[in-house]
């Protein structure tokens, strides 16, 4: 039986007063890979960033229903958001480092909370980099322009400065989806090694990753009224050889776009 | 056939038409820069700088004028681009969608039309008689100030709009609050922009006369203004005092204190323009 | 001893409950906010204080003078021993100064805008459109010098018996300096035309200038019409171009070779001269000052309306 970190009851999301996904009930077991599949618009990313309650930034965006993170739910009314998006972090689809030095990327999450020893920073620094498997290629040029580096380092230049802030959970959008194949087996690789220590969820629209990485699957759908729901969910290896809903064999074996 | 020549000669026509009518505009700018330069040129000189207005021609200098404007101009961005860098930060990044928030757009959209005179009248009786400031280079760099922040807040809405929006989401992602993401991420990528629309609505300023004139600013300044407390005048009020004279000898002076108006203006453009640039080289991702 | 006891789910919900360092944090925040909110409403602010600074001084002036008085009677004196209060002088050669304005910068903008958008090869434009914007960055007291010293007397040689002072210069000279407002803004609207509906037209075998005058032109016209109107609205508020070369004779003419004075033009006059603040003749200047600012009020909202309008047609 595995330990679950984060619950979805019944959650609905709202943008414009239209439903974009609708009545999910997901639990992510800790610190294993939980890979998001579904075709384009199925609300896969809308569901990821429920997690860490950046629908917040969308003004038009509504979220009812339930989040649990370690029994918490995140929509209670004394939550500290700043803090969920600390313990809960986010990789993005492109690689967006901040124009600042590879140093100061990874340092942003460890300042703003406060933290100001040079030498306590440069400890984490060193950590996280290493974490990200970044730190034999940066370590002696930490204070140049994180923009210098290419696609895949950027990207697990994010990653690093996720895992800045000590979160349990790590939110990932695509984060291969914008690199080169090399440079996505790194990722890839990168995860499953993080994966001992951090529970990490993927959204991914390419369906071998999920099938590589993951433990477990959870397949979205929009119907014809073009709302999301959870199709299916279960270990990665039952959902991509035996499937219980005939919709989710039909997007595995290529039937839909 | 014959119809279908008539028709591109036509057009041919109208195309030299067209470019006369741009280069209309632009053989106006050469004369008048060709005309400011020979009346002006003979008279820039150290001692033209140094000296003060006078009832000699030959004897007039922009002193006063120049260090006026310096001192209403320092005061102008003092006051005008904090205003207006927080509220283009206000309007990018905080306002909902909502009825006062399309009221404060309106605003500024229309005060970007008022006539500058009018700004003047409100100078007049908000800070020289109300805040009972006097005919002060004060009076006249707050005047100046709410002229200006309409171009201030446009052009650094404009700065603000170009950080894209996975800068703002990685900062927000990593628990930073909405100011600690602005403050150390979205205005030091949008600092460059931000600096450049700075300069250009200081370059408004500076050549503004109207609503100085309105406030009282003297034509006559005999004396270095030492405080913002002091009366004062700017260049474009000298040259319009010297352009109102009848003697040539005064006419010159206002051509030469003109082409040291126009060089502060290339000058601030050229910092624009390069600034401008070296933006658009960076942060692209 | 407690630590140890209390289960995981217990722990984090006290680390995800917002303790009162969350609490000073979303204090600070707010108050930030209010500042920025509050430089925002400054806008707001300089419109009432206008509004009221006007409104408050033209009262006392409409209490000695009637309205019927001040919108009908031919003629302006307030600082004379016969006093008229008529502002229909001022009026008038705002009107006259903007109409010269307008007659040169309108053509000659919009053919500007027309050769920058359908025909300048994108070399030529680069060069072109911002040389031309340089007419717009020039001062306004240096255009005053510019029609004062050099286009009057040019003028005279061809009119000789154009004043010294007059409409016609201070308007062409006015006419030029708002070119780049109509070139830069009609081309905007030009180029927003959709290139589907210009390749449409080639297809049909139109020649550019067709193309140009009767497809891409007419498409564009609100945006075109609202560009001309800001253009009046710069030119009836212009000050030192009519101050210096315009003359400060309010007479009721519409003949451009004579001196007149403009609503503007009053106002630097008063502002010049002596007479003390609170007198009769001091609040003409804010009576001037209101009507002022209602022919622009009217005409930048009238263009706002009319940009807004077509920036819906082409989302």
């Amino acid at each position: 039986m595995e330990e679950i970190v984060l619950e979805t009851k019944d959650l609905t999301v709202h943008y414009d007063g239209r439903p974009a996904i609708e009545g999910v009930n997901l639990k992510i077991p800790r610190r294993r890979i939980t890979a998001i599949i579904g075709p384009s618009g199925c609300g896969k990313s809308t569901l990821l960033r429920c997690f860490n309650r950046m629908n917040d930034l969308i003004p038009s965006a509504r979220v009812s229903g339930q989040v649990f993170f370690e029994g918490v739910d995140l929509y209670g009314p004394d939550v500290d958001v700043v803090e969920v998006r600390r313990r809960i972090g986010m990789v993005f689809q492109k690689p967006n480092p901040f124009p600042k030095s590879i140093y100061e990327n990874v340092a942003f999450g460890p300042r703003i909370q406060g933290i100001r020893d040079r030498r306590k920073l440069d400890e984490i620094v060193e950590r996280c980099l290493r974490a990200a498997a970044l730190w034999d290629e940066v370590k002696d040029k930490l204070h140049q322009n994180a923009l210098t580096l290419s696609g895949g380092q950027q990207q697990r230049l994010c990653i690093a400065r996720a895992l800045a802030t000590e979160p349990e959970v790590l939110l990932m959008d695509e984060p291969a989806s914008a690199l080169d194949p090399i440079a996505t087996m790194k990722i890839e690789d990168l995860m499953r090694e993080l994966a001992r220590q951090y529970t990490i969820v993927i959204v991914t629209h390419n369906m071998q990753q999920a099938a590589r990485v993951s433990d477990y699957t959870a397949f979205m759908l929009a119907g014809e009224d073009r709302v999301g729901r959870l199709i299916e969910f279960g270990p990665t290896q039952q959902i991509f050889t035996r499937p219980r809903d005939r919709r989710t064999e039909d997007y595995i074996t290529g039937r839909f776009g | 056939m014959e119809r279908r020549r008539r028709r591109e000669l036509l057009g041919r026509i109208f195309e030299g038409i067209a470019l006369a009518a741009i280069l209309f505009g632009l053989l106006v700018l050469f004369l008048l820069l060709l005309d400011v330069a020979r009346r002006g040129l003979g008279v820039l000189s150290w001692s033209f700088f140094t000296s003060y207005p006078s009832r000699f021609p030959e004897q007039a200098g922009i002193r006063s004028a120049l260090l006026g404007t310096l001192w209403v101009m320092a005061l102008t961005a003092l006051f005008s681009v904090p205003l207006g860098v927080a509220a283009a930060i206000y309007l990018e990044e905080y306002a909902p969608r909502n009825r006062v928030t399309r009221l404060i757009e309106l605003n500024i959209n229309n005060l970007a039309g008022v006539p500058s005179i009018i700004y003047g009248l409100l100078g007049l009786e908000l800070f020289v008689r109300g805040m009972r400031l006097e005919r002060s280079i004060l009076a006249g760099a707050l005047t100046l100030s709410l002229l200006i922040l309409p171009i201030l807040i446009t052009a650094s809405r404009e700065a603000l709009r170009a950080v894209p929006m996975g800068l703002r989401e990685a900062a927000f992602a990593l628990g930073a609050t909405r100011w600690q993401v602005i403050r150390h991420q979205v205005l030091p990528v949008a600092f460059p922009g931000i600096l450049t629309g700075m300069i250009l609505a200081l370059s408004r300023a500076i050549g503004e006369t109207a609503p100085l004139i309105t406030i009282g600013a003297l034509t006559f300044v005999a004396f270095d203004p030492k405080s913002p407390f002091d009366k004062f005048t700017v260049l474009p009020i000298q040259i319009f005092n010297w352009v109102s004279r009848p003697q040539a000898g005064f006419h010159a002076r206002a051509a030469g204190a003109i082409l040291v108006l126009l060089a502060v203006l290339l000058a601030m453009n050229s910092l624009a323009i390069y600034l401008r640039n070296r933006l658009q080289r960076r942060h692209q991702w | 001893m407690g630590l140890t006891t209390r289960s995981v789910a217990e722990i984090y919900a006290a680390r995800l409950q917002r303790g009162m360092a969350a609490r000073w944090r979303e204090w600070g925040e707010l108050a930030i906010q209010a500042l920025l909110f509050f430089a925002a409403m400054v806008s707001v602010f300089t419109t009432l204080g206008i509004v009221a600074v006007l409104v408050v001084e033209a009262i006392p002036f409409f209490q000695q003078v009637s309205l019927v008085e001040f919108l009908t009677d031919p003629q302006w004196t307030p600082l004379f021993a016969q006093k008229h209060f008529g502002i229909l002088p001022l009026v008038a050669g705002t009107f006259l100064t903007s109409a010269v304005a307008l007659a040169l910068a309108i053509p000659v903008g919009l053919l500007s805008a027309i050769y920058l958008s359908e025909y300048a090869p994108a070399r030529v434009r680069a060069i072109l459109k911002p040389a031309l914007e340089v007419l717009a960055g020039i001062p306004t007291v240096v255009y005053g010098y510019f029609a004062l010293l050099f286009v009057t007397p040019l003028l005279k040689r061809i009119i000789p018996d154009l004043e010294t002072f007059n409409a016609l210069s201070a308007g062409l000279t006015m006419g030029v300096m708002i070119i780049p407002l109509i070139s830069s803004l009609s081309e905007d609207a030009l180029y927003a035309v959709p290139s589907s509906l210009r390749e449409a037209a080639y297809a049909l075998g139109a020649t550019r200038l067709e193309v140009a005058l009767r497809v891409v032109l007419p498409a564009a016209l609100s945006g075109i019409v609202a560009s001309f109107i800001l253009a009046a609205s710069r030119a009836i508020g212009e000050t030192m171009i009519v101050a210096i070369a315009a003359g400060q004779r309010p007479i009721l003419t519409l003949d451009p070779r004579k001196a007149i004075e403009t609503m503007t033009a009053y106002i630097v006059q008063v502002s010049l001269g002596d007479t003390p603040h609170g007198t009769l003749e001091f609040r003409t200047i804010f009576a001037v000052g209101l009507v002022l600012f209602l022919f622009t009020l009217v005409l930048n909202l009238l263009a706002m309306r009319i940009i807004e309008r077509y920036r819906e047609v082409y989302r």
